[in-house]
């Protein structure tokens, strides 16, 4: 028999036994799918995160804010600089005739999380009318808009799932007053966490002159490096220009680093535990079987067979302590909606996301698991000297 | 009475070394994995009770990053029960690089320090802290960390303040390193205090807004009333309070994060099932070996009773070993975290739970095998039925 026929029938014949020995490697495949389940798990929250940001803005649309604020919660802007920034000739128009762009005025409010009494931070967003024009992505799922000078609000859907107290029709006290939440809107995006009002409305209630940023709809989406160059070059503006999905982009990447960096101390740690599981499991089925080692060497077959067998069974396994894992996180997690915080220190709601390369992650762990677990164990199979391995019959 | 069978229940343990080596070293991965994860969720979930329960914090209701006025200061002094007031505004300053981020919060020095007697200065540095209008004083770790010493012009870009003209980089005087009044307090002296007056004279915006308020009241019991007190005091203004304890506070700023109980439960829970399988196969395994051995030892007149006993003990020494020396690794990795890091600890909290789990776990391995172990027939068992 060549050396390709022999490793065929071991490893089929091995395959084939692995039944009888199931209870230990159950070990394996749990002891592999517990790893690829957390990693999976905890990646596909930072991978939620990154796409709700990434989602939001277009590349048509840029947003200005104050130089060197990080953020539009530290931003500040004087009303005779937003009127500067809408003039500028790349601004779009509307049907009126005037520029399509919105002053917006970002504030905190505290609102408690569902079941909690502890209040979390939550973005109150005033915007012109044509901050919802403007953003074509957003609809207005129940109810209607605030109306101007009224105290009343709209929430995004992310927000409802997360907090308590949202519903349309209820009213949320702050700043000495009633408002009143009059609709609820669908994005997709970030701004789906946040509270929308009137800009003029909030600026009154919470005591502020300026603007947090402005909102500009690009004529074509290369208009971008004209505004840019114009705006930054303007001695009466100090102001940072970015495009709209560059800002939300780069809110991601910070979240993503710390999430990477806690999933691999846990990956690492709880990687090791299987190995050792895997070790444990192989060497048992190893010495299960070594008066049949023993048998197929003294039948004439070579080493590398034997070595093939062990390792076709630890690979066979972790890749079904693989599979297992990351359906489990898929079955739990995807899709799955929670909050934290943003860049802008206010929540941002998110779900789960469970990719396909985020699977391929987790396979690749199960298999580098199965093959160290089997390795040692298998070369152990193949040196054992026949004589001795058969008189284990 | 088991302590004289610790040597027949030892070299059970070794009777297959690679077997209960692996076992081990998987026992240390997944307590290893407890002792951190723990300790990180003590400290979201109330790791700040050091804190005294003899300070209160009042911020906006609508939230803690509305400033709330200067006016209100007084207003709270003349709180019954209140014994002094301190404010404190966020300053967001960036020192460098954003990566070197370390919190800056501008305080009357004189009201800081009769709010927080914690941090301990020397009287000539707290001197100069008051009378110097751009001083500015840091905690001993974050001055170990960046090399500075007293007199040392420190550059923070604000990312939320501007000067007058429109700039955004401040310059301080290093005048006083603090430190902590115990070792709590030491490992969390990386902050920085700065002198309200200048940075108030200086901002071109939000004069006279103060941020949030510190106050200490005499006796903590009386917590409730004086929180209650203040906010009532400023119901239906513009300017609404929420007061709360100091911890509650930090914890709710902590919580903003997410829900890490949550979490840190999700990812042992997988540990666990897993490390329950592992270690339950193994104790099965051994306890399955070991049949004729058992047989005889019943022979020899050990009673159903003791045999299970045995079989329990050596599962839980096996837990118990394994656990201790993870949640030996974790203490030792915690301890040696960074300066930089927030301090999580393996606390009392912490070895209270991995106690219990090595006992939870080390019945829930050893009891089937030493029940099987207890009904073993010595017949059958010896005729290797």
């Amino acid at each position: 028999m060549s050396t390709a026929t022999q490793v065929r029938e071991i490893v089929w014949m091995n395959l084939r036994s692995i039944p009888q020995r199931w209870g230990a490697s159950l070990v394996v495949v749990i002891g592999i799918a517990g790893v690829v389940g957390v990693l999976v798990a905890m990646l596909s929250m930072a991978q939620g995160f990154g796409k709700t940001l990434k989602a939001t803005g277009a590349l048509d649309r840029v947003i200005v804010l104050r130089g060197g604020a990080n953020a539009e919660i530290s931003s500040f802007l004087e009303r005779s600089a937003t009127t500067l920034i809408r003039q500028d000739p790349a601004a779009a128009r509307a049907a009126d005739g005037l520029p399509l762009a919105s002053a917006e005025l970002l504030v905190v409010t505290e609102v408690p999380r569902k079941g909690q009494s502890t209040g979390a931070n939550v973005s109150l967003r005033g915007v012109e009318a044509n901050g919802i024009a403007l953003r074509t992505e957003l609809r207005i799922v129940e109810g209607r808009v605030f109306k101007p000078g009224l105290r009343e609000l709209i929430v995004g859907r992310g927000a409802q799932r997360q907090f308590d107290g949202l519903d349309v029709g209820e009213t949320l006290r702050f700043r000495g007053s009633s408002w009143e939440i009059v609709g609820a809107f669908a994005s997709g995006d970030a701004h789906e966490s946040e509270l929308w009002a009137d800009v003029e409305t909030a600026q009154a209630a919470f005591f502020r002159t300026g603007f947090s940023s402005v909102l500009v709809q690009l004529r074509s989406a290369d208009a971008f490096a004209g505004i840019k160059r114009r705006l930054t070059a303007d001695p009466q503006l100090n102001v940072d220009v970015q495009r709209e999905q560059d800002y939300f982009s780069a809110q991601s990447q910070n979240f993503t680093n710390q999430i990477g960096v806690v999933t691999g101390i846990v990956t690492v740690i709880m990687a090791i535990g299987a190995l050792f599981g895997a070790l444990n499991t192989m060497y048992s089925a190893v010495s299960a079987r070594t008066a049949e080692i023993g048998t197929l060497r003294a039948l004439g077959f070579g080493r590398l067979p034997v070595v093939a067998s062990v390792m076709a069974e630890s690979l066979l396994l972790s890749l079904a302590g693989g599979a297992l894992g990351a359906g489990i996180a898929y079955g739990l997690f995807n899709g799955y909606s929670v909050s934290t915080l943003g860049q802008g220190f206010t929540q941002v709601a998110f779900n789960f996301a469970v990719t396909p390369a985020l699977v391929v992650r987790g396979m690749f762990w199960a298999l580098a698991i199965g093959f160290i677990g089997g390795l040692a164990p298998a070369l152990h199979a193949a040196r054992m000297p026949v004589t001795a391995a058969l008189r284990a019959v | 009475m088991l302590l004289k069978y610790l040597p027949l229940i030892w070299s059970g343990l070794w009777r297959k070394k690679t077997r209960t080596v692996f076992t081990g070293l998987s026992l240390i991965a997944a307590f290893l994995l407890l002792g951190l994860l723990q300790a990180v969720n003590s400290l979201f979930s109330g790791g700040a009770d050091f804190l005294g329960a003899n300070r209160l914090i009042t911020q906006a209701r609508i939230s803690f990053t509305q400033p709330l006025p200067m006016r209100m200061l007084p207003q709270i002094e003349a709180v019954p029960g209140v014994q002094s007031v301190s404010h404190s505004q966020f300053f967001g300053g960036v020192y460098q690089d954003a990566r070197n981020f370390f919190p800056q919060f501008a305080v009357n020095p004189q009201r800081m320090f009769d709010t927080y007697p914690e941090w301990v200065l020397s009287p000539a540095q707290r001197r100069a802290f008051i009378s110097t209008p751009n001083g500015a004083i840091a905690g001993r770790v974050l001055a170990d960390r960046f090399g500075w010493k007293i007199g040392d012009r420190i550059p923070l870009t604000s990312f939320i303040w501007t000067l007058a003209d429109g700039s955004r980089a401040w310059e301080w005087e290093l005048v006083g390193i603090f430190d902590g009044r115990d070792q709590q307090w030491s490992e969390r002296a990386s902050l920085m205090y700065l002198n309200y007056q200048y940075f108030d004279e200086a901002r071109s915006g939000g004069k006279g807004l103060a941020g949030v308020f510190a106050v200490r009241i005499k006796d903590a019991l009386q917590a409730e009333r004086i929180a209650a007190a203040i906010d009532a005091k400023f119901a239906n203004s513009r300017d609404e309070t929420k007061t709360q304890s100091e911890q509650e506070f930090q914890i709710g700023f902590l919580r903003q994060l997410g829900d890490i109980g949550f979490i840190v439960n999700a990812i042992l829970g997988a540990v666990f099932f897993t490390i329950l399988m592992l270690t339950g196969n193994t104790m099965a395994q051994a306890v399955r070996e070991r049949t004729p051995e058992l047989a005889v030892l019943k022979c020899l007149g050990f009673t159903d009773r003791t045999v299970l006993a045995l079989v329990l003990a050596e599962a839980l020494l096996l837990c118990v070993l394994g656990g201790l020396a993870g949640m030996a690794l974790a203490s030792f990795a915690t301890a040696a975290l960074p300066a930089d890091f927030p301090p999580v600890r393996t606390d009392a909290r912490v070895w209270a739970i991995a106690l219990s789990s090595m006992l939870a776990l080390a019945l829930a391995v050893g009891l089937p095998p030493a029940l099987h172990a207890m009904r073993i027939k010595i017949v059958d068992a010896l005729a290797g039925r």
